[in-house]
């Protein structure tokens, strides 16, 4: 076990010029021994890259790797001692899926005795025990991924454990039964893991801590809650949640804010700068109001979905549409209907050139 | 409710030149080849039925039997060569750039080349005069001869034939090897592999699909080979290199032996056809136990 | 285009793959197929297309008999889960083939006005494999619409894309499809998907069409147990339960009381099943709630939402909680759920007692 530190940055080409040029923009983080961390993004956001650079895959065009202040970079995943599990199981197909789990601690050279019992652990943990002496080839898609998974936690002096979005072959309903065995495996043998992954279900479960990247930036580190209460970043708001965050353009004009038109009094103790912002709001925390409130927008509905849980109504002010997502229990407008949204309340966030104002 | 849809009777029409097709390349030479064997013909108006006869003397001709047991060893020792050699090839072979293409290439040559050319051009290549391999072969003091000595010769085809069709194999393997996805040796770095344990337990296996039709199609193409020994050796010295079809052609065409050699021809069918099944079924067998473990592209 | 099938089944060899079943899907408007892998939704969608002939059974088209008639002698375009393109054509020369092909005019003008709606009208130059996932199937899509098919056919087209890009896409095909041109049909195995496309939704299983209905109705009111479970996600809670005065006991757990409608006949009374929506379970007490105790195996986290799994006495639960919520593996955990709002089925399955609809007058 270790503690991760990266000071790097990657680009495929030999000399980046510009920011496109970078699969990875410059970026330091500090994986701290025994956490659980998740990189988040959509593909081609440089998350893939830079867990390849953590397990030694892929070396980065600049900057460093640090186990516990030992600089890795130039080292072979072999010498850092890292296990990756990848998107589809990878299984040695005329092994049984004991050999498959002894596999890398033969190759270590470990003491039959000890392979033997620790296989053991392993396949009794992952519920593989029954199944030791069958050929892995022959095994369902969730069993061979919990092979590979296996294979990474036979070791027991690895410095961290890396998923590439290793659940995505997995049945809907198979999967938390392996997300609720990796938060227990977690529990049990506090490894550092690292998690990649675009699913935002997975990442905020699995992960204490969620990175979430964009086109080869990290634009906000931070826990589930966090990223859902105060996204430092447009694109978080965006990402995290379905339906993903409001935004308005607006404007702070001589102590007043203009949204669509309309006028605001600033909300109380916050310091707006002066100048065009966007306001966020999750639909989750947009709310229906008496008409002409003072922290509301007129609009006019356009979509009313019962979406079974939830109403999801979307409505029209001006050119915007906002979507609001309301509890079965209140009384939905319909179509056509034109009613009040509560805008500005304390979970409102305001932006400027996309980055959260405190 | 039942609805009897008109069935569409079209598709028949269409495969129809293909039944006639068949019928005069494949099923009418058959017939008649079953007719030369279970007959006597003098002429046509004087024949005579001889039941299973042929079929017994066939199988009674010592020189079949030979014929028969130098075709296995051969075609055993092209396998045992080519398909090693082959994989060898395949996994030196470089696997990006403008290089493996230029290796492909490279590979391919021999393959372009047809049969009776490869017979001339090995039948000069070993010559003791003017041959670069005859003669360099005596130099080092070898008495080199594929005309004179019988194991020289059965060398000198065998040799042929690894150099004309092993690339064929490695273009097999080289493809196989392609298809296995980066993630495997990714996670055999991790796993702290050996380059052995790589090959053994990745490459291998999954290459077992292509190898089975490597050595489906070198043994079936070895176990027929005619032009090669026939440009070079033309059978010789002796019986040394005379394979199968060439003994069958000598029967039918030199001696005209037209009932005992349509009964061979019937019986090297079969042969071929029940090794074809065995090996298809390995293959099948094979194949299906690898299935899932070749579909995560 | 008025779609009908009537009395369909379907085998193969010896196996059944279609159970008999008719079907009307809603002329000019989304008609959602929803059920697992292997449910038969495939299956049922070539035999609308005309690339399958149904084992028995008739498939009419504006109120005439299709049945034999092949796809190429249909109009009906079609979207697969896989991005399919032609792979030399240029992005423009995809989406104007069908265009092409049945020698149209103003070919440019039409490409790029498809391509400006599926905003790909910036790509029109590159090949398909130069594009990402979501472009490359969006190409499809302009191809699919360019055919301008009374009948369109999409085989779950977003499952291969994030789930981000599928939320936009998702909201660009309601649009498109709300325009009302062509009949639509929708094949996928999310419940949420089905719930967010609106319209009509057909729920299957095993070969079998359980329930055909406007969505929100078929979710609100599910015939059975079998469409519960398949129109559900998280899957709804199902405890086993036995009928008492004045209401249900759980097997192993609380009682709750629900007025049963008079029980047909005595032995549908024994083993009922109620269902809670994982919605229903609230960790704050309301009026009347019974409480469910038990211990947190895991807490999934949307963003959105958090899911709560929960082992009980009567069984595993899950509960859907809005916003985020953390819980430590193993805590101790009261969820609370009103008897007003939970669905009973009786021992066949079949559905007693559906909640009230809240939220409407």
């Amino acid at each position: 076990m270790a503690r991760i530190d990266l000071d790097i940055a990657h680009s495929y080409r030999a000399n980046p010029q510009q920011d496109e040029d970078y699969a990875l923009l410059p970026l330091k983080m500090s994986f701290a021994d025994g956490g659980a961390y998740a990189l988040l993004g959509p593909s081609g956001c440089g998350k893939t890259t830079m867990l390849n650079i953590m397990s030694g895959l892929l070396a980065p065009s600049s900057g460093t790797v640090k186990f516990d202040d030992i600089d890795v970079t130039q080292l072979s995943p072999q010498q850092r001692n890292i296990a990756q599990v990848f998107q589809f199981p990878v299984i040695y197909d005329t092994m049984t899926v004991a050999d498959n789990l002894a596999f890398p601690l033969r190759n270590r050279k470990m003491p039959e005795d000890q392979i033997k019992k620790r296989v053991g652990e392993v396949a009794e943990m992952l519920e593989l025990s029954g199944q030791l002496d069958q050929r892995a080839a022959n095994l369902a898609a969730d069993a061979k991924q919990k092979i590979s998974l296996g294979r990474g936690l036979v070791r027991p002096d690895v410095s961290a454990v890396l998923f590439d979005e290793p659940l995505t072959v997995i049945d809907p309903h198979l999967k938390w039964q392996l997300r609720r065995k990796l938060k227990q495996i977690h529990h049990e043998l506090k490894l550092t893991l690292i998690y990649v992954t675009h699913d935002q279900v997975e990442a905020l479960t699995f992960a204490d801590q969620v990175m979430v990247m964009t086109r080869g930036r990290s634009v906000q580190v931070g826990s589930a809650d966090a990223l859902f209460e105060r996204p430092q970043h447009t694109f978080v708001g965006h990402f995290i949640g379905s339906p993903g965050m409001n935004f308005l353009p607006a404007q702070v004009d001589d102590q007043t804010l203009v949204v669509a038109g309309h006028k605001f009094g600033l909300p109380p103790g916050s310091a707006l700068p002066e100048g065009e912002l966007k306001l966020g709001i999750r639909p989750e925390y947009v709310t229906l109001t008496a008409a002409d409130d003072r922290t509301a927008l007129p609009v006019n509905i356009t979509q009313a979905l019962d979406i079974g849980t939830h109403v999801l109504l979307t409505g029209q002010c001006g050119d915007l549409a906002i979507k609001a997502r309301l509890s079965p229990d209140q009384h939905a407008p319909a179509c056509g209907d034109t009613v009040w949204f509560g805008v500005l309340g304390s979970h409102t966030c305001f932006y400027k050139n996309e980055e959260l104002l405190p | 409710m039942i609805t009897t849809k008109p069935v569409n009777q079209k598709a028949w029409w269409l495969v129809l030149p293909v039944v006639i097709c068949v019928a005069f390349s494949a099923v009418l030479p058959l017939m008649t080849v079953v007719n030369y064997s279970l007959q006597d013909i003098f002429s046509p108006e004087r024949r005579v039925f001889v039941g299973t006869e042929w079929f017994a003397l066939v199988m009674r001709d010592e020189e079949l039997h030979a014929a028969l047991w130098r075709q296995l060893t051969f075609s055993l020792a092209v396998l045992t060569v080519e398909i090693p050699l082959g994989i060898m090839l395949a996994l030196a072979m470089p696997a990006k750039g403008w290089k493996s293409s230029a290796v492909l290439v490279v590979v391919a040559l021999s393959l372009l080349i047809p049969w009776n050319v490869v017979g001339t051009i090995w039948q000069i290549f070993g010559r003791t005069d003017i041959g670069l391999l005859g003669a360099m072969l005596q130099e080092m003091g070898y008495d080199y001869s594929y005309t004179g000595n019988g194991t020289h010769a059965w060398l000198t085809v065998l040799t042929m034939d690894v150099w004309h069709w092993t690339p064929l194999v490695a273009l097999l393997c080289f493809a196989g090897l392609r298809s296995i996805p980066d993630a495997y040796y990714q996670a055999a770095r991790i796993d702290g592999a050996s380059k052995f344990a790589v090959f053994r337990y990745i490459q291998l296996p999954k290459m077992r699909g292509v190898l089975m039709i490597a050595v489906l199609l070198r043994f079936m193409d070895s176990f027929m080979i005619y032009t090669e020994p026939f440009v070079l050796t033309g059978g010789g010295p002796g019986n040394a290199t005379t394979f199968l079809s060439q003994y069958l052609t000598q029967k039918a065409v030199g001696q005209f032996d037209l009932g005992p050699a349509a009964a061979f021809s019937l019986i090297y069918f079969l042969i071929i056809l029940l090794l074809c099944f065995i090996l298809y079924n390995w293959m099948q067998r094979v194949g299906t136990d690898s299935k899932e473990g070749s579909d995560h592209e | 285009m008025e779609l009908e099938l009537e009395g369909i089944s379907k085998r193969v060899g010896a196996q059944p793959w279609l159970y008999d079943m008719s079907l009307a899907p809603k002329t000019n408007a989304v008609t959602v197929l929803l059920g697992a892998t292997q449910a038969g939704k495939t299956s049922l969608m070539r035999i609308m297309a005309g690339l399958d002939i149904p084992t028995r059974g008739t498939v009419r088209v504006n109120g005439q008999d299709v049945t034999g008639v092949p796809v190429r002698e249909r109009n009906v375009a079609m979207v697969y889960q896989q991005f399919i393109n032609y792979p030399s054509m240029r992005v423009a020369d995809n989406i104007a083939s069908p265009l092409r092909l049945r020698g149209e005019k103003n070919i440019d003008e039409r490409v790029r006005s498809l391509a400006q709606r599926l905003h790909i009208d910036m790509f029109l130059d590159r090949y398909p494999a130069e594009l990402s996932g979501g472009q490359q199937q969006r190409v499809a899509l302009a191809r699919a619409l360019a055919k301008g098919a009374p009948l369109m056919l999409l085989d779950e087209p977003l499952v291969n894309l994030d789930y981000k890009l599928r939320e936009e896409l998702r909201e660009e095909l309601t649009q498109l499809f709300a325009a009302g041109e062509s009949t639509v049909i929708y094949a996928t195995t999310e419940p949420g998907e089905a719930l967010l496309l609106g319209g009509h939704t057909a729920v299957m299983d095993a070969g079998e069409l359980l329930q055909y209905g406007p969505t929100a109705e078929v979710f609100h009111s599910p015939k059975s147990l079998r469409v519960a479970r398949a129109f559900s996600d998280p899957p709804m809670n199902l405890i086993g339960a036995e009928a008492m005065n004045l209401g249900v006991q759980l097997n192993s757990g609380p009682a709750l009381s629900i007025s049963l409608p008079g029980l047909v006949s005595k032995h549908l009374t024994k083993a009922l099943t109620v269902g809670v929506r994982a919605s229903e379970l609230r960790l704050q007490a309301g009026e009347g709630d019974v409480a469910l105790p038990g211990v947190v195996e895991l807490a999934e986290i949307s963003g959105s939402d958090t899911f709560v799994h929960l082992s009980t006495s009567a069984g595993e639960v899950v509960a859907q909680l809005t916003g985020v919520h953390y819980f430590e593996l193993g805590t101790s955990l009261t969820l609370h759920l009103n008897p007003a709002h939970v669905y009973v089925f009786d021992a066949e399955g079949m559905l007693l007692v559906a909640p009230q609809r809240r939220g409407r007058n």
